[in-house]
């Protein structure tokens, strides 16, 4: 859950953003990094294998200014997508603030999508976290490759609670901020509920 | 799942106290308290020289990871662990169930001086932030301004 600093006057949240092996949740990240000004940035860290897949977590903290005096920090955070690193993945999402699924627009990866949001849920829940009550969006990732489904047969199966989506080309950064905007917009308005 | 952890003015100086007398005592080179879902909360000596941000989500990672091997052993959870390195160590204890008090020391102590030191600032913080946490729970105690959609949107508008 966020951190709020009445003594130093700061905001953090942590974003959490999850989703199927080698859909774009680093990718995503990288750009951020790159796209963002460096005051605003810190350095982004990612504990992956010798093959440059995730291992544990890529970390990047962002500072998006200031509301009514209060410094916003957002900590965002990836999880590892293959499926054996289940373990990981459930630490991750500790103390999450808002989520977002990438998912692998590919029409084979379709059951590695349903598998891997069935998997966010599931960990979710055991942490006492239920996805539904979250700050949380889709992104539709790789909307450029030729076997891609389309968004509206996606959503269908990945967005039936109908909450923000994104079509997104990580590489190239469509949808990217798009998408990390919407789910800063819901954390913060969650933390103005909650206060 | 825990709570919002939230820090006041008047608690965080009862912990700096702590924090510094702890650096000096234990001779220490910096210490830092973390929550445990990596936010810096409290730094006292050289920490400026530190990319702390880092610092403070790798060791919540570490201790996360710690925490689901204890699990997988059947254990509460591992209270503390101890990296030794050539010129730097780290001593990691836990703080209450939130919070991660990190010692980094050189040749200038010694680990057992540490621990030993560790051990009472954790009997004093533990205290502070039990009563921190009930303190926040109580309802009025946020002094959070009124956040507009306004507010949301000009922080997007550059």
């Amino acid at each position: 859950m966020s951190f709020i600093n009445y003594s130093s006057r700061e905001i953090n949240c942590k974003l959490v953003y999850y989703g199927p092996g080698l859909c774009g949740k680093t990718t995503n990240l990288q750009y951020i990094y790159n796209k963002t000004r460096p005051e605003a940035k810190g350095k982004m860290i990612s504990l992956a294998t010798e093959t440059e897949r995730t291992l544990f977590f890529d970390f990047l903290p962002l500072s998006l200014g200031e509301i009514r005096g209060f410094k916003t920090r957002f900590h965002l955070y990836t999880v590892p997508g293959q499926v054996f690193y289940d373990a990981s993945r459930k630490l991750i999402l500790k103390g999450v603030d808002g989520v977002c699924f990438v998912a692998d627009s590919q029409e084979e990866r379709f059951d590695a999508n349903i598998e891997s949001l069935e998997n966010l849920r599931l960990n979710l829940n055991e942490q006492g976290y239920d996805l539904d009550k979250l700050p949380y969006v889709i992104q539709y990732n790789k909307r450029d490759l030729p076997n891609a489904m389309s968004s509206a047969e996606l959503a269908r199966t990945l967005n039936t609670t109908q909450v923000p989506e994104f079509d997104g080309v990580a590489t190239t950064g469509i949808g990217v901020f798009d998408t990390l905007k919407m789910l800063a917009k819901l954390v913060l308005a969650e933390l103005r509920k909650g206060t | 799942m825990n709570p919002q952890l939230v820090m006041f003015e008047e608690e965080l100086k009862q912990i700096q106290k702590i924090v510094d007398r702890l650096l000096q005592d234990s001779r220490s080179r910096t210490i830092l308290l973390i929550d445990k879902n990596g936010s810096l909360v409290a730094a006292s000596g050289s920490a400026s020289e530190l990319d702390t941000t880092s610092l403070s989500s790798l060791v919540a990672g570490n201790v996360a990871a710690t925490g689901g091997i204890a699990k997988l052993l059947q254990e509460d959870e591992f209270t503390g662990q101890f990296h030794e390195g050539k010129g730097m160590s780290i001593n990691l204890s836990l703080v209450g169930r939130r919070i991660i008090l990190v010692v980094l020391f050189d040749k200038n102590t010694t680990p057992g001086l540490v621990r030993l030191r560790v051990k009472r600032a954790q009997d004093e913080l533990v205290p502070i932030f039990e009563a921190l946490a009930i303190k926040s729970s109580q309802p009025g105690s946020s002094a959070l301004p009124e956040i507009t959609d306004q507010d949301i949107d000009d922080l997007f508008n550059d």
